[in-house]
């Protein structure tokens, strides 16, 4: 019934070109909050309205003889078929109109490549479904993935409403946070496969291509969150790696890079758990290793091996009595160093920290119980082999 | 064994062999114009039920009926099958058919080679089917198969490649047959500036297509000794450059999408003339415009690349260059429409489609415009925006007018007329649901909704599920299409077709002078009177 509802609301809204009461609906492009997004948005407009205005004209001509020039209405067909005059005068028009088009997208682009002076660099790479970005310079260096109440509602059949989860699939655990009116520049990399940056605010996306470093700039005017999207097809979670950005007052920036990684999700109070924080440069217990486990496991297997470890017949094995799993931990280690076939390899993409716990986790959960538990060290020690 | 040879010398006289062996081996155009056809209208409906499983998961927000992966094998399977299964077999069909009775000649100059490249095309399309069952899932990078993505596919991946070469090799002997055919076969008097455009477009699109299926070929090669043999051409750890790829795809993909539209162009170059009762406006220059957009479009093609960060003067060559191919294009159009001015229109279905071709078409080249500036690119790229771009230059472009040519061309191929009345519903139904399916897609990708997803945030919710109405509705009058066609070519109306079909359609072209249905042979002494009304 509400179903149904929605359907005859949304085809009565378009038949009228209404906006109406659905505040969230934007049929153009945002105008953004740097400098360089609104002169795209701006370009974007003109250009729009030199086509409406090209359209206006070509089809007014079209209908207007559609209507009169119809043998229904008796008219005569007139025999004449082509005019060199005619065809050199439609061909230089819009070349015209293509010159006039093009100054404005030269300066954009020249504009927009212009990389010096900048103030910080912070350097993303994309990740098989993550974000991580490293701040050059400074400390904080963290990974972002999809928040849980997403991930949760995202799976096939979870009966989960989106419409219950706020901001669903463009919220994330740890948001990357800058400062305004700061040159910042981007360095964008990958670790697996391409995926490519985008926050439509700033008003541009850029490729995160493994090998390669590529640049982009911004100075944001404003504070407020801004989200965006992985925009190059980078595998099955494609869709569940958004870009979250934080732009605060240089002042708050300041206090929020004084005190990371403490609340490193500044932004976020309820935050999410900081391997740094828990057990970095000493053991770690078997409980801690545990809770950890369980978050990276979720954040970086169960999209493979399912979040109750069962895998996916004949592409994904389980982890519940995997040989593998049960057998010598080494082994295990090993695999996932190095990678397999469609497995990842994560000697870089987690932290020695993670690693271990994950490790950990596998091997005491999921419906295994095994007994044994890896410390961090010795990841390190095994990494360096 | 001698009997037989003695009746086969008695060549002119004979009809189809009876039964399957009719079909399997025929080296007849007509016979192997209607497997192409065939064939391509159940690719059509195979790659169109993909299309609505997208369609039917992108409904609401949340997942609801398949996992993301198989989603992605959906869209890539969907592209592949819609562009190698149904639009580019759909056009050589109209070719097998139409070019020698529209240059007089009795059959195309290879026709062994005729029927082995239709029979490729078909283990082809059958490989890359066949992946859809394989451990792993079928391919599920994108129709585009960027590395190192598509180097994760499962066991799909060599079987991809392969019906990548086969559907290349199909594809070159068709346009080598294409081209021999027209120089060679033409009748007395039938010179290059006297030929219908739609012979005109196929043979530059024949050129295209030698020129860049090897390309392609080469492309997914290197794809396959990366991913089996160690090599690393495209891959960055052992001195490969992922991007390189995409160079190399894109020189094949941008002249590969002209390769769709430019059969296109000459159909509605055929059509609207018959319909306006005039001459085509501008018969050489719109000739010249076709090799204009040809030629441009091979020095076009990082265009699709904006992104993955050239340096400036590269991009601004590139943005330049593609904005060129606005004139030729917008040449045609205006072309088009100055053919119908001052004339004395009818709306019969095929030319409904026509000018609805010339109408959405025309949409789609602006949004190409805008997409050609790189700054507005590097907000419309791979968003919904590229989305509704492409499907206006396909859907409403491409398939109407293969579904024009066919309700033009079916009266003189079956000697049936088709239902009028239930040509124009369909027309209709498709123009309409066309625009619901495809237009709000222009907004989905402004407000920010990426391509190649199969879950989206909820203010993305109202404008999906209209998309997603207006494609049940497109899919299903495709159902009537079908039951048009089937019903022509039982009886049709009954009524008794002219050898003209469309009224002095004889001034325009050979096909008009021949008997309708046409014979089995026709052409086997070349015709005397060459039609210049289309020049
Ligand atoms: C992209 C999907 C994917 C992700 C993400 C992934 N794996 Fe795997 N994993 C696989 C595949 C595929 C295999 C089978 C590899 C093979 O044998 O060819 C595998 C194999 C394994 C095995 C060996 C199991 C066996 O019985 O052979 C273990 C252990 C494992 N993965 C652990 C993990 C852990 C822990 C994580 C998270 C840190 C993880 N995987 C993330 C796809 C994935
Ligand atoms: C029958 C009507 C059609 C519908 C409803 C339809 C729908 C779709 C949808 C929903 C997508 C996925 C978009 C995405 O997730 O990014 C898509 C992609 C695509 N379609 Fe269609 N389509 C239709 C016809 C066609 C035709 C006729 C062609 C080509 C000749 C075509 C070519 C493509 C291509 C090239 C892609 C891109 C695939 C990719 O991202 O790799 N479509 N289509
Ligand atoms: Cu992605
Ligand atoms: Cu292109």
């Amino acid at each position: 019934m509400i179903k149904a509802r929605q359907v005859l609301t949304s085809i009565a809204l378009m038949a009228f070109g209404l906006r109406s009461a659905y505040a969230d609906y934007t049929l153009n492009l945002g105008k953004g909050v740097t400098q360089q997004s609104g002169e795209i948005y701006d370009l974007h407009m003109w250009v729009l309205w030199v086509c409406v205005f090209i359209g206006i004209a070509v089809f007014g001509a079209m209908f207007y003889s559609i209507y009169h020039h119809r043998k229904s209405k008796g008219h005569e067909a007139a025999q004449f078929h082509g005019s060199t005059k005619v065809e050199i005068i439609w061909s230089i028009i819009p070349f015209v109109i293509l010159v006039v088009m093009a100054v404005p997208a030269t300066k954009l682009v020249l504009e927009l490549d212009d990389v010096q002076d900048s103030e910080m660099t912070i350097k993303v790479t994309g990740w098989q479904w993550k974000w991580q970005y490293e701040y050059i310079d400074e400390e904080p260096s963290f990974f972002s993935n999809l928040d849980a109440a997403s991930n949760e509602a995202r799976q096939v059949g979870s009966g989960i409403d989106p419409r219950t989860i706020p901001n669903y699939l463009l919220e994330v655990d740890k948001p990357l946070v800058v400062p305004i009116d700061t040159k910042i520049r981007f360095l964008f990399t990958a670790g697996d496969v391409i995926h490519s940056w985008w926050v439509p605010d700033l008003g541009w996306k850029k490729d995160a291509i493994p090998g390669f470093i590529n640049e982009a700039w911004t100075i944001i005017d404003k504070p407020g969150v801004y989200r965006g999207q992985c925009t190059e097809l980078c595998g099955q979670d494609h869709a569940f790696m958004p870009v979250v950005l934080v732009a605060l007052e240089k002042d708050e920036y300041d206090d929020w890079l004084d005190n990371y990684p403490e609340n490193g999700a500044a932004s976020y109070p309820e935050g999410t758990w900081e391997s740094k924080a828990v057990c970095a440069g000493s053991e770690c217990t078997k409980d801690e290793l545990m809770t950890i486990g369980e978050t990276v496991y979720s954040n970086n297997c169960a999209s493979c091996h399912m979040p109750g470890g069962e895998g996916l017949e004949g592409t994904f094995p389980a982890m519940t009595v995997s040989p593998i799993v049960t057998g010598e931990i080494e082994k295990q280690i090993d695999l996932m160093l190095k990678g397999k076939e469609m497995m990842p390899a994560f000697n870089q993409s987690i932290t020695d920290v993670e690693f271990a716990a994950v490790v950990t986790y596998t091997r005491n959960a999921l419906g295994n119980s095994v007994g044994d538990m890896v410390q961090p060290s010795e990841i390190v020690a095994l990494k360096s082999k | 064994m001698s009997a037989v040879v003695t009746e086969h010398d008695d060549h002119h006289d004979h009809g189809p062999e009876k039964g399957i062996l009719r079909w399997l081996f025929t080296t007849n155009h007509k016979d192997i114009g209607t497997l192409y056809l065939v064939f391509a209208l159940a690719m059509f409906f195979v790659g169109g039920t993909m299309a609505m499983i997208i369609r039917a998961e992108l409904f609401q927000p949340g997942m609801q009926l398949v996992e993301p992966q198989f989603f992605n094998s959906m869209t890539t399977m969907h592209a592949l099958v819609m562009v190698f299964g149904a639009v580019m077999p759909a056009f050589v069909g109209f070719a097998n058919w139409m070019i020698p009775m529209m240059i007089g000649a009795p059959d195309m100059a290879l026709p062994r080679m005729n029927n082995m490249s239709f029979w490729l095309l078909v283990a082809g399309v059958l490989i890359l089917a066949s992946t859809l069952f394989m451990e792993g899932g079928a391919p599920a990078s994108g129709w585009t198969l960027y590395p190192p993505l598509v180097l994760q596919t499962g066991n799909a991946l060599p079987f991809a490649v392969f019906s990548v070469h086969l559907l290349g090799i199909s594809s070159i002997m068709g346009a080598i047959n294409i081209i021999a055919t027209i120089f060679n076969m033409r009748a007395p008097g039938m010179t290059l500036m006297k030929m219908p455009l739609f012979v005109w477009t196929w043979l530059i699109t024949a050129f295209l297509l030698i020129a860049v299926m090897p390309v392609f070929a080469g492309a997914v090669t290197m794809l396959l000794t990366d991913g089996f043999f160690d090599t690393s051409f495209f891959d960055a750890a052992g001195g490969g450059d992922p991007v390189l790829y995409q160079h190399i795809f894109w020189f094949f993909g941008h002249p590969e999408v002209y390769i769709m539209i430019l059969p296109t162009f000459g159909v509605a170059s055929t059509i609207i003339p018959v319909f306006a009762r005039k001459p085509l406006f501008g018969y050489s220059a719109m000739v010249v415009a076709t090799v204009a957009i040809a030629f441009l479009s091979f020095i076009v093609w990082s265009h699709h690349m904006f992104t993955v960060g050239m340096p400036k003067a590269g991009e601004l060559y590139f943005m330049y260059a593609t904005m060129l191919i606005a004139i030729p294009t917008g040449v045609k159009i205006f072309n088009w429409t100055a053919t119908m001015w001052k004339g004395a229109m009818t709306f019969e279905t095929p030319m409904l489609f026509s000018i609805a071709f010339v109408v959405l078409f025309t949409l789609g080249g602006f949004t190409g415009l805008m997409m050609a500036l790189s700054p507005l690119d590097y907000q419309y790229h791979d968003t919904y925006f590229i989305v509704a771009h492409f499907h206006y230059t396909l859907v409403p472009a491409s398939i109407f007018m293969i579904q024009a040519g066919a309700y033009y061309w079916l009266p003189k191929w079956t000697g049936h007329m088709y239902d009028e009345r239930l040509g124009r519903l369909h027309f209709w139904l498709s123009a309409i649901s066309v625009n619901i399916l495809f237009f709000p897609q222009h907004f989905l990708g402004l407000a920010g909704m990426p391509r190649r997803i199969p879950d989206y945030a909820v203010q993305f919710a109202d404008w999906n599920m209209i998309s997603s109405i207006g494609a049940f509705i497109y899919g299903g009058s495709q159902l009537l299409f079908l039951y048009i066609v089937i019903k022509t070519i039982k009886q049709g109306t009954g009524e008794k077709v002219s050898d003209e079909v469309w009224e002095d359609a004889k001034k325009h072209g050979l096909e008009w002078t021949l008997p309708s249905p046409v014979p089995y042979h026709t052409f086997t002494t070349p015709p005397k009177i060459i039609p210049t009304e289309h020049i």
